[in-house]
């Protein structure tokens, strides 16, 4: 034995390393990620981030394309904030091309968008309940949640992608009955967000959450962390308060920015419930100053599109999860030369590594749920243990028993 | 029929496998299980492990990163197995075709029994492409 192991002593084997790969496909999150997590038992020691499993070259195929057409493309990056996006794109492009959309579009625009961040936020503390192992939590979000896609059915026509924006406009107006309508989902909507509120204040719910995936504020700012995992660090930052875009520029007043020092997962949890608040009292004032006159430019679409100059311009929205960022180069000939997208997601995925390291395997998914990321399906999690050459598979129903354990 | 094949039609286990979608489909398979839908009254559970499932729901128009997932995830559904390809990208690709990072569409890759088309299709639509695919299947 002492002969041979020369060699083999220089390489000191610490066997109580485990490398776990977590993805890319997994039932509590819609899109693919992989995580590759180092653990010492329980203690999560190291966390690498994958990603790229959604990478479908979108912003290439939009420099084939016209502005209409890359205008629909743009609304398909993410089926929960394809409002954001579109805002986004088609603020950018009226900005090159001078074209100034009537006060009744923004705020039509605004009040999708804050439909919209209801229905995200309600989404999302769904998810968070399912990781904590609180089903019926979940299923209420859920149920909630369709009275906000019946909004968006009656408005726009359809309960997912809205194709509302239009450039120089929106393309649905908002007659009296349907504000009518709007008031009246709102009552229904704000007393389950009060209901929601309730559940979150129990003590087993805030046990879980507190001191569960910790976000310092100087590590927030660092990383240049967004929206409500910022503002749920202490960091105060929203593109609707700091660069006002659409009817927002009026309404700054009327919403305050919720701020949260928690910095856990209980604190972000608190941000986005306390944001429904926000929403719905927002909504309430749109409805009340809706101006009157048109929704869209007199000029057909198409015509618009063919006078869009060459030029460049960033423009940004905040989207439910936070800060998102369009630049739009275009070639003067209805079509782009470049486009680049920042999402808010990709912001905060970097947060996840001090927000895992120190913590344990349990608190994964509700810490990853935490952030509200619009990646990933990861359906199995594979325990190896390289240096054993050992492979376990580990279910993520395992692993969430483990995580009601706590 | 047998008890297992009755069993089958009386309880499809369902498998949710993204492969880029954007979502929107994920979403309205997720609302189809929840109160207002409600497919679990029909005996039809989201499981966590494709080697419990007999229907296989496919989303997303199969990325390049995605492929080899989506033929492992196939291989390891036992038989007899559903594909139920749901949205317009996993029918046919729809926005992103021609994008060179797409290797779709879904049935370029593995059989599919029953398209269900929208963007996103509704979640009655889903409800009913998954007792479509149960019933020429199995039934």
């Amino acid at each position: 034995m002492t002969d041979k192991s020369d060699d083999a002593k220089e390489i000191k084997v610490d066997y109580t390393r485990l490398r776990i790969p977590f993805g890319p496909v997994h039932p509590a999150l819609k899109e693919p990620i992989s995580l590759r997590v180092t653990v010492r038992k329980e203690e999560i020691l190291d966390v690498d981030i994958r990603l790229g499993h959604v990478h479908r070259g979108i912003e290439a195929l939009a420099e084939n394309r016209n502005l209409v057409q890359t205008l629909y493309l743009v609304e398909r990056i993410c089926g929960i904030c394809c409002h954001s996006h579109t805002t986004c794109f088609t603020q950018a492009v009226e900005e090159i091309g001078g074209i100034k959309p009537s006060e009744r579009a923004l705020y039509l625009r605004t009040l999708i968008f804050e439909l919209e961040r209801i229905h995200s936020h309600l989404l999302i503390l769904g998810l968070v309940g399912y990781d904590i192992g609180f089903e019926t939590l979940f299923m209420f979000c859920w149920h909630v949640r369709e009275e906000v896609l019946d909004l968006f059915e009656e408005i726009t026509g359809n309960r997912v992608h809205h194709a509302m924006n239009t450039i120089g406009g929106v393309r649905w107006d908002l007659p009296p009955h349907l504000i009518e309508k709007v008031n009246v989902s709102l009552k229904k909507i704000e007393k389950s967000a009060k209901y929601i509120y309730d559940v979150f204040q129990d003590k087993t719910v805030e046990k879980r959450l507190c001191e569960v995936g910790v976000l310092s504020y100087n590590e927030a700012q660092e990383l240049c962390i967004v929206g409500p995992t910022a503002r749920g660090s202490g960091v105060s930052m929203d593109v609707r308060r700091d660069y006002p875009y659409a009817a927002y520029k009026e309404l700054k007043d009327r919403f305050s920015v919720v701020l949260k020092y928690g910095a856990d997962t209980y604190a972000r949890t608190e941000v986005r419930i306390s944001e429904l608040f926000e929403s719905i009292n927002l909504i309430r004032t749109i409805l009340d100053e809706l101006p009157n006159g048109s929704i869209s430019m007199e000029e057909s679409v198409l015509k618009l599109m063919r006078e869009i100059p060459e030029g460049e311009t960033v423009s940004m929205v905040e989207a439910p999860r936070g800060e998102l960022l369009h630049f739009v180069k275009t070639d003067g000939k209805e079509g782009l030369r470049r486009l680049k997208v920042r999402t808010p997601t990709l912001a905060n995925i970097l947060g996840l590594k001090p927000m895992l390291i120190g913590g344990e395997i349990a608190d994964i998914p509700v810490t990853l749920a935490s952030i509200d990321p619009c990646i990933g399906c990861a359906n199995r999690i594979t325990v190896v243990d390289e240096d054993q050459g050992e492979v376990r598979v580990i279910g993520l129903e395992d692993l969430r028993r483990r995580g009601r354990k706590r | 029929m047998s008890v297992t094949a009755r069993s089958r039609i009386k309880s499809p286990w369902l498998f949710h496998l993204n492969t880029g979608s954007c979502n929107g489909c994920d979403l309205e398979i997720v609302a189809a299980l929840t109160p207002r839908y409600d497919v679990e009254r029909l005996g039809c559970v989201l499981v966590g492990s494709p080697r419990h499932a007999d229907v296989l729901l496919v989303t997303g128009p199969v990325t390049r990163q995605m492929l080899p997932r989506v033929i492992r995830v196939y291989e390891q559904v036992p038989e007899p197995k559903v594909v139920v390809a749901i949205g317009s990208c996993a029918s046919s690709g729809s926005p992103f075709l021609g994008s060179q990072m797409i290797e779709g569409p879904l049935d370029k890759i593995i059989p599919v029994d029953v398209y269900v088309a929208g963007c996103p299709p509704r979640p009655e639509a889903i409800v009913m492409g998954i007792v479509t695919a149960v019933k020429r299947k199995f039934g």
